[in-house]
């Protein structure tokens, strides 16, 4: 078990190194930050001594070597467009969207589970045959086209929710939650469920074809010959077997989920680390993106690695081949 | 209880609770936030507007971009350099005396190697402190328009900057956050209630503001949050979220003025768009010419009388452009009708310029353009593109981020460019000793004309306004006939408002609360 982890671990690094090493060479084609960090007075030699004090002129091997050495020390430096170190911005960025991501994975998986059942069950019904074809939307349109229909329908027309940003906030420590107040949830539900659509979907489609599926084996057949009530055979039965792969894509999709926030935060003007990301990339704000970067690989990676130790745990033949 | 202590007793209730009732609210939203609080860190607009509400300089500018005293009662200009006459009895926010000292140490502040006013202000040598309500900006030499360029120089409490260790500004080598960057204590109409950058900015009425009375505006507090996705910041006017928006995109004017309760204002912007044309390399880098075509003032006449500018106006701007043949725009010193002379727009004459120039069948160039930075941009040089086209010049259009379009501009790269330029002290000089002079630092179309840049020299220091008027005006002459931009539009800018607000709109998109009038 310890040299399985530690096999992976050592995988995830070197994934951890590639990826932060291809996306720093990508900031070379982002253009020039130093332009939008001095006035258009400033002359050409100011420019070019700027360059040279931030090091933007030295290889690209070297600038990450140096980007590296100072992570390793947990310094990202400081934002060029709002002057503030970049572990700080992140710090305070993340709660917004970790909470964002909470509400929006609740969503998907209590109306992607009931409405998958559902649909399974009672799969010739007008109800399912409706609720199919409106998922479809889910997955097919942009979320920024969803996420503004719905800021148009639910604030400018019925204004029954503010279109943007995160009100009511308490404060714990660092850590600003928007989930204890009425305030805090009027804001959060518009981007959450934008954001939950294409996860919604894609649960409800894999729990509906999985109970399809399982309704069909002959311990369903065997149950019912048993005389069990449908409630029984529906819930206790069915849905416990089809949950083992649901669980498994979910895991993966909670990465996904946090890499689509940065289209919905942006719509919604959600105060998260996508929303930085988006402001950083037109401003060329390098050591922010630097860190965005290497924080979103890092939580794959560990998520990738969580999942991989469920399965040693869950599976016995890995456990046996290994 | 009878009637009238009913009435006594509700009318007590109404005087009580009528200040917190009568409070003013102004929310409102742009694209971009300010980048930082330190007023000489960041010589950028919004930032520059912003830190205006809460600092204040010796000379302001109203909403018709009119000089007024604002820090200065008064001024005057001798062989010394610029005298300034203190107000008197002002208070920063934190209840310190605004003196002398205090304006000193700003210049000295704005002049540090880290600012980004260095270049705005290299022409003060020294900051002489008469007394406590006098000084002297001596200049190297005379500056007859050092006052336009103070309208953004805002002055900073010397005790303050000294206890919370920001007697400089921050460097891009730092690693730290400089107190200034999120406090500010300035002597400005509003004080800071709460910064949060990219969230909410909060600020509050200066009850003991030396402008108190002066001024039209009613506002007692200010809630500006901003708002990266246009139709986002469009939203939240229409649903009565915010009052007024800085910057609604050009395509939802109509839809704003249709709604009940909102209006638009607009007015030209004091930036022009033009084509750059290099006529300083041998040869074009992206062109397939033997030799430059752009040397050539008959290729350059040509460029612009194949470009339609009512045209991109009507179909491209939706009418929300002024189109111009002169790359400065009214209000500035030095535009002039005479400098100004209206566009033609003739391809049979660009046609027959092109074939006298040797060019029959005309030759290719790239156009490099930004796609993210001015109204449409990308829309009008692909305009341009085909206007190009009928006069047989094959144009290739590689529009980029401004991020990746600025540089080549700066690095000379580029054979033929669009550009927008603003002019911040409102006079010519400006636009020469940036665009026009063989030296400019954004003069990437190599233009050189000897007796323009000896006028720019001269306007520089001449003190004597009507020679330095004349002088301006025989530039304008000189670079109408050199012909080296192509000259499109003035820009147009507009706000959106809720019909309870009236703010007066002004040329340089800068929200000025002290007008700002609510019901």
């Amino acid at each position: 078990m310890l040299s399985f982890i530690m096999k992976r671990l050592a995988q995830s690094l070197l994934v951890m190194a590639i990826v932060s090493a291809v996306s720093f060479s990508l900031f070379n084609f982002v253009g020039d930050p130093v332009n939008n960090m001095v006035g258009q007075d400033a002359t050409r030699e100011q420019r070019v001594e700027i360059r040279q004090q931030l090091g933007l002129d030295d290889p690209i091997p070297t600038q990450y070597t140096r980007f590296i050495g100072n992570m390793l020390k947990a310094d990202f430096g400081l934002s060029y467009r709002i002057k503030r170190p970049v572990d700080d911005l992140i710090l305070e960025r993340l709660p917004a969207t970790l909470e964002l991501v909470f509400v929006s994975a609740i969503i998907s998986l209590f109306l992607g589970i009931t409405l998958g059942i559902y649909t399974g069950i009672r799969r010739n019904s007008w109800s399912s045959r409706i609720i199919l074809s409106s998922s479809l939307a889910g997955v097919s349109l942009p979320t920024f086209v969803i996420g503004i229909a719905l800021i148009y329908l639910f604030a400018v027309h019925l204004r029954w929710l503010p279109s943007s940003g995160r009100s009511g906030t308490v404060d714990f420590g660092w850590w600003k939650t928007s989930l204890l107040t009425l305030d805090g949830w009027r804001s959060i539900v518009l981007p959450a469920v934008t954001l939950s659509l294409f996860q919604l979907t894609l649960i409800l489609r894999l729990v509906r074809a999985e109970m399809l599926e399982v309704m069909r084996t002959d311990f369903i057949k065997f149950a019912r010959a048993r005389g069990l009530t449908e409630r029984a055979i529906n819930f206790r039965h069915a849905l416990r077997n089809t949950l083992v792969p649901v669980i498994t894509i979910i895991g993966l999709n909670i990465g996904g989920l946090i890499a689509f926030s940065v289209v919905t935060e942006t719509v919604f003007q959600w105060p998260g680390t996508g929303l930085m990301f988006i402001q950083a990339v037109d401003f060329v704000d390098v050591p922010i993106m630097a860190a965005y970067l290497v924080l979103v690989a890092l939580l794959f990676v560990i998520i990738n690695l969580f999942v991989d130790i469920l399965y040693f745990v869950v599976d016995p033949r890995i456990r046996l081949g290994g | 209880m009878n009637l009238k202590h009913i009435l006594t007793a509700s009318s007590i209730a109404v005087i009580v609770a009528g200040p917190a009732l009568a409070e003013n609210v102004l929310r409102w939203t742009s694209q971009g936030d300010a980048l930082t609080l330190d007023p000489h860190s960041q010589n950028e607009s919004p930032t520059i507007a912003m830190n205006g509400q809460l600092y204040e300089s010796l000379v302001t500018r109203d909403a018709d971009l009119n000089l007024h005293p604002e820090l200065a009662e008064s001024w005057s200009v001798d062989a010394d350099g610029w005298t300034f006459n203190l107000r008197k009895g002002v208070k920063f926010h934190d209840g310190a005396d605004f003196t002398a000292e205090d304006v000193a140490f700003s210049f000295e502040r704005a002049r540090h190697e880290a600012s980004d006013y260095k270049e705005q202000i290299k022409s003060i040598t020294e900051v002489k402190v008469i007394d406590a309500h006098t000084i002297i900006l001596v200049t190297d030499g005379p500056n007859p328009i050092l006052p336009n360029q103070l309208t953004s120089l805002y002055i900073m409490d010397k005790g303050w900057a000294e206890a919370n260790d920001v007697i400089a500004p921050q460097n891009f080598k730092a690693q730290e956050e400089n107190f200034a960057v999120r406090n500010a204590n300035g002597t400005g109409p509003f004080t800071l209630v709460s910064r949060a950058p990219d969230e909410k900015t909060v600020m509050a009425r200066n009850a003991n503001w030396w402008g108190n009375g002066k001024f039209p505006g009613n506002v007692d507090r200010i809630e500006y949050r901003p708002i990266t996705n246009a139709a986002t910041r469009v939203a939240a006017l229409l649903s009565g979220e915010v009052d007024f928006v800085l910057d609604p995109p050009l395509q939802d004017l109509k839809r704003i003025e249709a709604t009940d309760g909102l209006s638009v204002k607009t007015a030209a912007q004091i930036r022009t768009i033009f084509f750059g044309m290099d006529q300083s390399v041998e040869k074009l880098r992206s062109s397939n010419a033997e030799t430059n075509p752009f040397k050539d003032i008959r290729v350059r006449e040509a460029f612009n009388l194949a470009i339609d500018r009512q045209a991109i106006k009507r179909v491209v701007m939706e009418d929300l452009a002024f189109p111009t043949s002169m790359i400065t725009s009214p209000g500035v010193l030095g535009n002039t009708p005479e400098n100004d002379p209206a566009v033609t727009h003739d391809v049979a004459k660009a046609k027959t310029l092109l074939a006298e120039a040797g060019y029959p069948d005309g030759f290719t160039v790239q156009l490099d353009c930004p796609n993210n930075r001015y109204n449409n941009d990308e829309k009008i040089c692909q305009a341009a593109v085909s206007m190009l086209a009928k006069v047989g010049v094959t144009v290739n259009l590689d529009a980029l981020p401004k991020s990746q379009h600025f540089p080549k501009i700066q690095k000379r790269e580029t054979d033929f460019y669009m550009l927008g330029w603003g002019v911040p002290t409102l006079d010519s000089h400006y636009v020469f000793a940036y665009l026009l002079d063989a030296a400019g630092s954004w003069n990437a179309a190599g233009y050189n004309n000897a007796r323009v840049n000896e006028l720019t020299a001269a306007m520089a220091t001449e003190i004597d306004l009507d020679k330095r008027t004349a002088m301006i005006n025989e530039a304008w002459t000189l670079v109408q006939a050199d012909m080296p931009y192509v000259p499109i539009h003035h820009q147009v800018l507009a706000w959106g408002l809720a019909s309870t607000v009236d703010i007066p709109i002004a040329a340089d998109d800068a929200f000025r609360p002290r007008y700002a009038v609510m019901q």
